[in-house]
C-alpha cells in the first residue's frame, strides 16, 4: 500500500484554478521530488497534504487515512514529519529543548504541569541530534545558529515522532552548496536506512536529478509529467514549461 | 411591550449608532494605516463633548451651537495630529505594546487635563438650535435631533466612502493600509500621510464626541466606556473596514436598545430586567460573530503579529546564588511584622506590594512565555475580589472559603474570555482582552441589585486572627510565595515549554502536532486564576471592593509593572511591581492629578526606553561587556 | 565617463542585530545597466534595499550627484530612483491603475539638462501590452508574470533616472522573462541606468554591461559581462552549484 494517495486534488482562489485535478501517489522509502515553475501549484499541493489548506475536490490519504478536515497537528500524529522552507525553531530554547518539545508532544504530554521539561527525553533528543551531527551545538540556544544547522535541528525534530513520511518544503533554499549535498545526502540515507518516504519541493535542479528517485512535475496547476530523472529530462512538455524556449532571448539580444 | 413601542426603542439605537460609528470609523482607519490601536480616541470624542459644550454655552445662538460642532471637530483633527507629530511619530517602530501604552498614557494625562479645565461635574449642553423639538413617531415623541442624528451618520458613511475610493488621499490610505513601506519607496511621504489619516480620524472621534453635546452630559467617565464599545463595533465591524464600522454601530446600538425596550422579562420561575443587562447583550453579539466570523463581518485575515521581539535566553533554573538571595528576601519579608511592629502602614502598604506581585507575575505569565498581551487583566483581579466579597455577603461563606473561592471565580471567568482572545493576536487581542474588563468593570456597575453598582461590596473584612495587619499581611506573603512558586514550576514543565513554543513559532508548534490555542487558553485561565487570588486579597485587605479598584486603570497598572521589571525575565515582574506600587504611594499622596502624573512617568519610559527598559538594559550591558573586550 | 549616476562606498547593512553587508563598493554610470550576480543570500536584495533606505545601513551612497546616505526612503524614491522588489509588493486591492497612480511622480531631467523619459499609463500599456487590457483589475486578481509587469510600470509611472530591479526573472513564465529582458534594453534606449540583482547569467548575459559578483556580503569579482561570459571558474565558484 502507498503511504501517501493523493486522488483528484483541486483547489480554486477567488475563481482562479491554483490545482486541478492532480493524481499521485507515494510508495514506501520512495525519494519524490514535486518542481515546477513559480505558480505552478506546488506549495498549493503541499500545503493541502500537510493541512493547512482545506482541499476544494479530490482527497488525500495518508496510510489509508482520508485527512479532509485534519488541522496540521493531526496529520503529524499520524506519522508525518515536515520542515519548512524558511526554517523555524522555537528561539528562546536551546537545540536540544527543541527536539524535546517535539518528543514530549509524541509522548501527549503537554499538558504536564509538574515535571521539569528540561530532564524529559533528554538522551532520545541527544540521539536524534547526532543523526543529524548536532550533537555537539545541544545546549545552544537555537537563535545563535547558522541557518544550515537550524534546517539540521529541523529535521532532528522532524523525525521525533518516528515518521513514515517526511515532507520538505525547499529543503536547501537558503544553504551553501556544500551545505546543501550534506543535507540531502543526509535525507537520502534516512530514506535508506529507515524506510521513510519523503516528497520534498526543491528549485535546485541538481538535487533534484541527482537524488530524487522518482519526479512529478506541476505546471499551471496540472500534473504534467510522472517519471525517474532521464524520463523528465527527456520530456519535451516538461522542458517547454519549464526550462523555456530560449528564442525570444536571442531575438531581445541582437 | 407594544411593537410601536418597539420600533421606537430601534430609532433610537440608530441614532445612538451615529456617535459609535464615528468613533469607530476613525480608530479603524488609523490602525489601518498606522497599525496603531489609539486608544486615546475615546479621549478625544470626550474632548469633543467638553469643547462643543464650551463653545455652544460661552458663543451661544446657532452659531455657538452648530459652528461649535464644526469648530470642534476641526480642532480635536488638529490635537490629533499634533500627538501624531509629538508623539507617535517617534514609536512606529517600538513593540506595538509600547504604542499600545503610550496612547493610554494620553487617556490618563487627557483625563486630568479635562477635570482640571472644566472640573469633575457633568455638562449638559443646549438644545440644538433649530432642532430642538420633537416628531410623533409610532405613538412617542422622538427629539428631532436624534432623527437628525440617524441621518448624520450614513451621510459620513457616504462621503468617506467615495473619498477613499476615488480620490489620491483615498488611495495612498488603501495602499498604505496594505503595505505602507512599499508606498515610502514610490516617494509617497509617510509622515505627511501618516499625520494625515491620524487627523481625518481624531476629526472624526471629535465630531462624534461634539453631536453628542445636546443628547447627553459630557463626564469624564465617557472616554474609557466609549472606546470600551468602539473596540467591540471595530473588532465586530473588522478592523479597516469602514462600512464594517457602520454595520457594527448599528448592530450594537440596536441589540441595546432592544435590551431596553423589552424591559423586565417574567419567565414565570425567573425574572430579569433585560434592560440592565445591555453590556452583557454587547459580549453576546461579540461573541457570536467572532466564532462565526473571526476577523469581524467585513474585515480581511490580518497576519501574524503576536510577537515582534527577539526571542528571550533560554530559561535555566534559579542558579544557587539567585536561590540564596531569594532565601535572603523571604527571611527579611518574614521578619518584617517584628522589625516593623510600631508602624503599621508598613504592614499595609507591604500587603499592597505582594498582592501587586501576584498580579503582576500571573500577567507576565500570558505576556511574556504565553506571547499575549493582555490589556484587560483586572477582569481577572475583579472577579477574584467581587468573587470573594460576594460570597462572603450574599452566599454566607466564611473568610477563608472566600479567599480561597476567588481564583475558582477569576478562572471561571478566564476560561470564558480566554476562549475567544486566544483566537485573536497581537493588537485584537489586547483590544479584546480590554473590552472583556469594561464588560465585567460594566457589569458590576450596572448590576447594582447584587454587586451594589458604585458603591461596590463593602464590609469585607477578614476575620481573626487574620484582623490583625501583621497576620494578614504573613497569610499575602504565603499566598504570594505559593502563586510565584506555582507559575515558576508550570513554566519549566512541558506545559510551560509548549506555551514558549506556540509563542515562538505557532506553524512549527501545530507542526509537530501542539494544540497552540488550546494550550494559550489553558495558560490565560491558569494566569486568570492566579490573578483572582491578588483580587481576594485586596478585598479583604481593603474591607470592599467597587468598580473603581478594577476599571482599565488597574490592568494599565500591571502592564507598567511587567514593562518596568523587563519582560524576558522571570524575576522581572516582581521587581516591576514591587517599584511601582511604591511609586504609586508616594506619587498618589502628593498629588489630586496623579493619573495624569502617571501618563507621564508611562510616556517618559516608552520614549526614553523605545526598545523596551530590558532592552535598554541588556543593550547597556552589552556596551560594557564590549569595553571589557569580550564580544566584538 | 562622466560622475557616475550612482556610487557605493563601504556599504554595511544589518537586519536586526544580523548583519548582511560587509563591506560593498560598486558604481553605475548614466544609461549602463549592471547586474548583481550571487546565489541566494548573498546580499543581492539586501544591497538593494540598503539603497532605498529600507534596511539599517552605514557607508557612502550617492546618487546623481547627492548624498543619499542619510535620507528617508521616500526621499531617496524623490531623487530619481525607482526599486522594484523581488516580491512585487503590489497592492492587491487596488486595480492596475490605482496601482500606477501610487508611483506617479512629477518630470525630472538628467545632470545635464535634458528631460529623463516620461511615463504615462498609455505610453506604459504601450511597452506591456497585457497591463492594457485590464487596467480595473484588482492586483490580487493578477498572474505572476502580469504583476511583475505591473511592479515595474509601477515604478517607471515615478520617471526615474535609474531603476533597480530586483531579479526580475524569479518565477516567471519563461514568455515573461523575455519581455523582461527586451523591456530591459529598451529602458537602456531610454537612457536609464539599471542595477539588476540576478542568480540565472543566461538572462544576465542578454541585458548586462558590467557584473558585480556578492558572496556573504562582500563584492568578490567586478569585470564585463563578456568577461564573466568566459570565466568558468568564477561562475562554479561563485554562481552555479
Amino acid at each position: 500500500m502507498s503511504v501517501l494517495t493523493v486522488n483528484s486534488l483541486g483547489k480554486s482562489f477567488g475563481g482562479v484554478r491554483a490545482v486541478e485535478n492532480v493524481s499521485f501517489e507515494i510508495g514506501k522509502g520512495e525519494f519524490l521530488a514535486l518542481i515546477g515553475p513559480n505558480g505552478a501549484g506546488k506549495s498549493t499541493t503541499f500545503n493541502m497534504i500537510n493541512g493547512q489548506l482545506a482541499a476544494d475536490t479530490g482527497e488525500i490519504l495518508i496510510g489509508g487515512k482520508s485527512i479532509a478536515g485534519m488541522a496540521p497537528r493531526d496529520i503529524w500524529r499520524l506519522g508525518v514529519g515536515r520542515t519548512f522552507q524558511v526554517a523555524a525553531t522555537f528561539g528562546s530554547m536551546t537545540v536540544v529543548e527543541n527536539v524535546q518539545m517535539a518528543l514530549i508532544s509524541h509522548a501527549s504530554r503537554l499538558l504536564n504541569l509538574w515535571r521539569p521539561a528540561a530532564s524529559l527525553y533528554r538522551e532520545r533528543a541527544l540521539e536524534l541530534l547526532a543523526q543529524v551531527g548536532m550533537q555537539d551545538a545541544a545546549d545552544r540556544p537555537s537563535r545563535e545558529l547558522a541557518y544550515g544547522d537550524v534546517k539540521r535541528i529541523e529535521l532532528a525534530i522532524a523525525l521525533a515522532n518516528d515518521p513514515q513520511l517526511l515532507l520538505m518544503d525547499e529543503p536547501t533554499a537558503g544553504m551553501a552548496p556544500r551545505e546543501r549535498n550534506d543535507l540531502i545526502k543526509l535525507v537520502k540515507q534516512l530514506v535508506i536506512e529507515r524506510g521513510i518516504s519523503v516528497l520534498f519541493t526543491e528549485h535546485s535542479m541538481d538535487v533534484v536529478f541527482s537524488y530524487a528517485d522518482r519526479i512529478i512535475v506541476l505546471a499551471r496547476g496540472r500534473l504534467i509529467a510522472d517519471g525517474d530523472a532521464a524520463a523528465i529530462r527527456d520530456n519535451a512538455k516538461v522542458r517547454e514549461v519549464y526550462f523555456g524556449t530560449g528564442k525570444t532571448f536571442q531575438g531581445a539580444s541582437s | 411591550m407594544t411593537l410601536d413601542a418597539f420600533l421606537f426603542q430601534a430609532l433610537n439605537g440608530l441614532s445612538t449608532a451615529s456617535g459609535l460609528f464615528f468613533i469607530a470609523a476613525g480608530l479603524s482607519l488609523i490602525f489601518g494605516v498606522t497599525r496603531i490601536v489609539n486608544i486615546a480616541h475615546g479621549s478625544l470624542y470626550m474632548l469633543g463633548t467638553y469643547i462643543a459644550y464650551t463653545l455652544a454655552t460661552k458663543i451661544g445662538g446657532a452659531f455657538g451651537f452648530w459652528g461649535g460642532i464644526v469648530l470642534t471637530a476641526l480642532f480635536v483633527g488638529v490635537i490629533g495630529a499634533a500627538i501624531e507629530m509629538l508623539l507617535l511619530r517617534r514609536i512606529y517602530r517600538a513593540p506595538e505594546l509600547f504604542q499600545l501604552l503610550a496612547t493610554f498614557a494620553l487617556v490618563l494625562i487627557f483625563n486630568d487635563m479635562t477635570l482640571w479645565l472644566w472640573g469633575p461635574e457633568d455638562l449638559l449642553g443646549p438644545r440644538a438650535p433649530g432642532l430642538a423639538g420633537a416628531v410623533e413617531i409610532f405613538g412617542r415623541r422622538l427629539p428631532s435631533y436624534d432623527l437628525f442624528l440617524i441621518f448624520v451618520a450614513p451621510a459620513v458613511l457616504i462621503l468617506l466612502h467615495f473619498a477613499l475610493a476615488k480620490s489620491r488621499f483615498g488611495r495612498l490610505v488603501r495602499a498604505a493600509t496594505q503595505d505602507r513601506e512599499m508606498v515610502g519607496a514610490l516617494g509617497v511621504n509617510q509622515a505627511v500621510l501618516f499625520t494625515s489619516v491620524f487627523a481625518l480620524g481624531s476629526l472624526l472621534a471629535g465630531l462624534g464626541g461634539a453631536l453628542q453635546v445636546a443628547r447627553e452630559p459630557a463626564n469624564l467617565a465617557m472616554d474609557l466606556a466609549v472606546i470600551g464599545d468602539a473596540f467591540v463595533v471595530v473588532v465586530v465591524g473588522g478592523m479597516g473596514s469602514i462600512t464594517g464600522a457602520y454595520l457594527a454601530a448599528i448592530i450594537i446600538a440596536e441589540v441595546k436598545a432592544l435590551c431596553i425596550a423589552i424591559g423586565v422579562v417574567d419567565l414565570g420561575f425567573i425574572k430579569f430586567n433585560a434592560s440592565k443587562f445591555t453590556l452583557v447583550a454587547e459580549f453576546i453579539v461579540m461573541a457570536i460573530v467572532l466564532i462565526v466570523r473571526p476577523y469581524g463581518l467585513l474585515g480581511k485575515p490580518q497576519g501574524n503579529v503576536r510577537s515582534v521581539a527577539e526571542p528571550e535566553a533560554p530559561i535555566r533554573p534559579a542558579a544557587p546564588l539567585l536561590k540564596a538571595f531569594a532565601a535572603v528576601v523571604l527571611a527579611l519579608l518574614l521578619a518584617l511584622p517584628v522589625v516593623a511592629q510600631s508602624s503599621p502602614y508598613v504592614m499595609v502598604l507591604a500587603t499592597d506590594i505582594l498582592i501587586a506581585v501576584i498580579f503582576a507575575t500571573s500577567l507576565h505569565f500570558i505576556m511574556g512565555p504565553g506571547g499575549m498581551h493582555s490589556f484587560g487583566h483586572a477582569a481577572y483581579f475583579g472577579l477574584g475580589a467581587y468573587g470573594a466579597a460576594l460570597l462572603l455577603k450574599s452566599a454566607g461563606f466564611p473568610m477563608l472559603a472566600a479567599l480561597l473561592a476567588a481564583p475558582a471565580v477569576a478562572l471561571l471567568g478566564a476560561l470564558l474570555f480566554g476562549w475567544f482572545a486566544v483566537g485573536l493576536s497581537g493588537v485584537y487581542l489586547a483590544m479584546l482582552t480590554l473590552a472583556f474588563a469594561q464588560i465585567v468593570w460594566a457589569a458590576v456597575f450596572q448590576w447594582e441589585t447584587f454587586t451594589g453598582g458604585s458603591n461596590g461590596v463593602i464590609g469585607v473584612w477578614p476575620t481573626a486572627p487574620f484582623n490583625k495587619a501583621w497576620v494578614y499581611y504573613l497569610l499575602a506573603l504565603a499566598l504570594a510565595v505559593i502563586s510565584v512558586l506555582l507559575l515558576r514550576r508550570f513554566l519549566f514543565a512541558p506545559f510551560g515549554y509548549a506555551m514558549r513554543a506556540g509563542r515562538d513559532s505557532a506553524l512549527r508548534a501545530e507542526a509537530i502536532g501542539i494544540d497552540v490555542k488550546r494550550i494559550h487558553w489553558l495558560g490565560f485561565a491558569i494566569a486568570g486564576g492566579i490573578c483572582g487570588i491578588a483580587g481576594g486579597l485586596f478585598a479583604f485587605a481593603k474591607g470592599s471592593i467597587s468598580p473603581e479598584a478594577i476599571a482599565v486603570g488597574r490592568s494599565i497598572d500591571g502592564l507598567v509593572m511587567v514593562l518596568l521589571g523587563g519582560i524576558q525575565t522571570l524575576v522581572g515582574p516582581m521587581v516591576g511591581a514591587s517599584v511601582f506600587a511604591m511609586l504609586q504611594d508616594t506619587i498618589m499622596r502628593q498629588t489630586e492629578y496623579w493619573r495624569g502624573l502617571l501618563g507621564c512617568v508611562i510616556l517618559f519610559l516608552v520614549l526614553a526606553f523605545p526598545q523596551g527598559i530590558a532592552g535598554a538594559f541588556s543593550m547597556l550591558w552589552s556596551r560594557f561587556d564590549g569595553k571589557r573586550g569580550g564580544r566584538a | 565617463m562622466s560622475a557616475p549616476m550612482l556610487s557605493v562606498d563601504g556599504l554595511q547593512a544589518w537586519y536586526g542585530a544580523a548583519q548582511i553587508l560587509h563591506d560593498v563598493s560598486f558604481n553605475v554610470g548614466r544609461g549602463e545597466v549592471v547586474a548583481l550576480m550571487g546565489r541566494n543570500g548573498a546580499g543581492k536584495t539586501t544591497t538593494m534595499k540598503a539603497l532605498m533606505g529600507l534596511v539599517a545601513r552605514r557607508g557612502a551612497l550617492r546618487f546623481n550627484g547627492a548624498d543619499i546616505s542619510g535620507l528617508r526612503p521616500f526621499e531617496i524614491a524623490r531623487q530619481g530612483l525607482g526599486f522594484t522588489p523581488e516580491d512585487r509588493r503590489i497592492f492587491s486591492e487596488l486595480t492596475v491603475m490605482e496601482n500606477l497612480d501610487i508611483g506617479r511622480q512629477p518630470p525630472r531631467r538628467f545632470p545635464g539638462g535634458q528631460p529623463a523619459p516620461v511615463w504615462t499609463p498609455q505610453r506604459l500599456f504601450e511597452l506591456f501590452p497585457n497591463l492594457g487590457e485590464m487596467p480595473n483589475r484588482p492586483g490580487g486578481r493578477m498572474s505572476g508574470g502580469e504583476q511583475q509587469m505591473l511592479t515595474v510600470a509601477r515604478t517607471l509611472m515615478g520617471n526615474p533616472l535609474m531603476v533597480l530591479l530586483d531579479e526580475p526573472s524569479e518565477g516567471v513564465a519563461p514568455l515573461i522573462v523575455e519581455q523582461m529582458a527586451s523591456t530591459i534594453i529598451e529602458l537602456k534606449k531610454e537612457g536609464l541606468s539599471i542595477l539588476l540583482s540576478e542568480q540565472n547569467i543566461h538572462f544576465a548575459r542578454l541585458v548586462s554591461d558590467r557584473v558585480y559578483v556578492l558572496e556573504k556580503g562582500e563584492i568578490h569579482w567586478q569585470g564585463s559581462m563578456a568577461e564573466l561570459s568566459g570565466n568558468l571558474d568564477i561562475q562554479r565558484a561563485y554562481l552555479t552549484v
